[in-house]
């Protein structure tokens, strides 16, 4: 008995020791930022002692817990379980016609009532969402089709929508003809971009997307003449229905199905892309360059088609953003902005649709309930962000991909597709 | 010529702190190809402890160069610990993930972090107290450059030469090398991998910390959001001098000081960061894989 309990009793002590040193090492960490006050003004300090106090013993079971999850990862129990879960369940649903199709109504008629169904204030948190979603749709183009690291994304959705405010100032032109001009705008853009880029490979990429959408942003907040600086464009008109004077209420309903319409042209459109010869170009493009135009791709060509298409919806939110808002600065178009909408790309699961759209659901709708924590809002969003690549580095949704399966040789093949797959 | 002696002394300045900055992000990038965003964050918490570790030292009576080597010091140590901390929790568990999770996770940090010290301090600027008077033998070139300037240089100076000594002649700097070269031959040959990121994480934070003070002292003011600019501001530098190379970050950094000074200087201050990522691409058009970088033939 005393044999069989005594490596538990060890285990368990060791387990308490570590978790106490981790608890310490915090304290330690934290020390001088949360307890020590300066007023600076008066020369004097705080203490705040009672802060140490609180961190030891919020991290002390934090680092069970921590511990826990990793072993769980590292064996791959629990994950693996789960993937397979989320696998058969999809195969299910996928393969169930009738299942598919009564999911796909219910949602249908969800979406389509939910402005009547909430309030206004919820209908314009879901506009912004589903707006993420199409510059989530837009980025995957990019990064996740074509594997190039753009981190200057929200330069296009500038474009767009100063295109819409600028024209609306100055000729009075209205959102319908402004939308495919702003797309197209934006899509111009992202060519000039894609030119000089198109030697540069993965960081240094990243880095010249940034400094273009620094650039735009800065060009629109200091060239007053042009885009009326920093205190940017009032006044722009909403979007045009028949002639109808909608209440602000009406509108924002309106703007939610154009937004909602919008949305399934960008996943139908995105579809059928990945699916196309220039789609597969991509992929091809990003598994490998050298090996892509060996088989006759033209990188230049397939690289600037990348660039914009992805541009175009940025585009088309610009406008809807504008119009939306009714007024825009260059404050909206900070790197922030940016790399948030990477993250709805990668957090939600790269390459995949519903990924793009579950990781915009995650992360716009997360900080807008999160008000309840008021100022730790964004506390919490960063560390969620760090927990979620930590324990699903994958993304939320792992994106399937599509493989042909052949009658009888079907087991080579499909490793075959696995292998490339993983590579 | 007055005027084109304090620009260019002030570029040397803005300079030496972008270097500073930029060879963590380079020694970081070099060993696992990763883009700390949270770099600039370290910068920031390192300003800050200077400033409350300086606070606190000053009422017990301490004051002059003992103070600011001792606040540095505490600085320093700090940035080390946040780095090596951040490493732990955000990166290493993502070693074997795809390249752009530990990115997200990154920018994740990144946006806790500056919560966290705008939580736990305060959002203004809080003013940095001077920690070190005028030279008295600067005092006929003081309208050109100030000694807190010349203390900046110095300092990065210094502390490149060591750095560069560190990564030629020690064991660990061999083992750097080698792990920046190839991971899995490394690993063979019984490098301790985990131990050279690590010691490359608190390198790189300690000198971002030096960075941090030195600034704060000569401009004389921080906030919580000093970190995410300085940061994107050396990064560009590090990319521009060829990521991964130690010389190369020193370079692009005061390069881009250079520019943004006499941009500021001659030009407006309105577009002094438009010139600099100007610069930065038109350097890679020519130069893809940065100035001093090397660029490597891919194959299949």
């Amino acid at each position: 008995m005393k044999a069989q309990s005594l490596p538990f009793i060890r285990r368990a002590a060791s387990e308490i020791f570590q978790s106490l040193l981790v608890s310490c090492w915090f304290m330690f960490l934290t020390f001088p930022i949360m307890v020590i006050k300066v007023n600076p003004l008066e020369r004097t300090i705080d203490w705040q002692w009672m802060r140490l106090v609180w961190i030891g013993l919020a991290v002390f079971p934090l680092s069970f817990v921590w511990r826990w999850l990793m072993k769980r990862k590292e064996h791959g129990g629990g994950q693996d379980g789960e993937d397979s879960w989320q696998k058969r369940l999809g195969e299910k649903i996928r393969a169930d016609r009738k299942i598919y199709t009564a999911l796909l109504a219910i949602l249908a008629v969800f979406v389509a009532a939910f402005p009547f169904m909430f309030s206004s204030y919820q209908t314009q948190i879901m506009i912004s969402a589903l707006m993420y979603v199409m510059l989530g749709l837009g980025l995957n183009i990019v990064v996740g089709l074509a594997g190039l690291l753009d981190l200057g994304y929200v330069a296009f959705y500038a474009v767009g929508a100063y295109s819409y405010a600028l024209l609306n100032h100055h000729f009075g032109l209205g959102f319908w003809p402004a939308l495919p001009l702003g797309a197209g705008l934006a899509a111009v853009c992202g060519i000039l971009l894609g030119f000089p880029v198109l030697r540069l490979r993965g960081d240094y990429l990243a880095i010249v997307t940034l400094g273009f959408g620094e650039i735009i942003r800065l060009v629109l907040e200091n060239w007053n003449a042009f885009s009326f600086g920093p205190s940017g464009i009032a006044g722009i008109s909403r979007p045009w229905f028949f002639g109808a004077d909608l209440s602000l209420g009406q509108h924002t309903v309106f703007l939610y199905f154009i937004v909602l319409i919008l949305v399934g042209f960008t996943i139908l459109v995105v579809n059928r892309l990945r699916n196309s010869r220039i789609g597969r170009a991509w992929i091809a493009l990003r598994e490998d360059e050298v090996a892509c135009q060996a088989m006759g791709i033209d990188k230049t060509r397939t690289k600037l088609t990348a660039f914009a298409l992805g541009a175009t919806w940025a585009g088309f939110v610009g406008c809807v953003f504008a119009a939306k808002t009714t007024f825009i600065n260059p404050a909206s178009f900070t790197f922030m902005e940016s790399a948030i909408i990477l993250s709805i790309v990668v957090l939600g699961g790269m390459g995949s649709i519903i990924g793009v759209i579950v990781g915009a659901m995650v992360l716009i709708l997360l900080p807008e309930y999160l008000r309840a924590f008021s100022e730790y809002r964004m506390l919490v969003f960063g560390a969620s962000m760090v927990l979620i690549m930590v324990f699903r580095p994958q993304g939320i949704i792992v994106g399937v991909r599509q493989h042909y399966r052949f009658g009888r040789k079907e087991s080579t093949e499909e490793q075959g597709e696995r292998d490339a797959a993983s590579a | 010529m007055d005027y084109f002696l304090e620009l260019f002394f002030g570029g040397l300045t803005r300079g030496s702190i972008y270097a500073l900055i930029a060879l963590g992000y380079t020694m970081v990038y070099g060993i696992i190809e990763l883009i700390n965003f949270a770099h600039g964050e370290i910068y920031m918490i390192g300003a800050f402890t200077a400033l409350i570790a300086a606070s606190a030292l000053s009422l017990l009576g301490l004051n002059g160069p003992a103070l600011l080597i001792l606040a540095g010091l505490i600085a320093v140590i700090y940035s080390a610990a946040y780095g090596y901390t951040i490493e732990k929790v955000a990166y290493k568990p993502l070693r074997k993930a795809q390249r752009l999770s530990p990115l997200i996770s990154a920018i994740g940090m990144s946006i806790f972090l500056q919560n966290y010290v705008l939580l736990a301090q305060t959002s203004d600027f809080l003013s940095f107290p001077t920690l070190v008077d005028e030279f008295a033998f600067m005092e006929p070139v003081s309208h050109i450059m100030r000694s807190s300037e010349l203390l900046i240089v110095a300092t990065t100076l210094v502390s490149t030469v060591l750095l560069t000594l560190f990564i030629k002649f020690s064991r660990m700097g061999k083992a750097m090398r080698a792990t920046a070269q190839d991971k899995t031959m490394a690993m063979l040959l019984g490098i301790n991998i985990n131990r050279v990121i690590s010691v490359t994480f608190i390198i790189g934070s300690g000198l971002a910390a030096i960075g941090g003070v030195l600034i704060s002292n000569h401009i004389g003011q921080i906030n919580f959001y000093i970190g995410f600019i300085a940061g994107i501001k050396a990064f560009t530098a590090a990319v521009l001098g060829g990521i991964g190379s130690v010389p190369g970050a020193v370079l692009g950094g005061l390069i881009l000081g250079w520019t943004e000074s006499f941009a500021t200087g001659y030009v407006s201050s309105d577009y002094e960061d438009v010139f600099a990522f100007g610069l930065l691409v038109f350097i890679l058009i020519f130069r893809p894989a940065g100035i001093l970088g090397r660029s490597t033939k891919d194959k299949v």
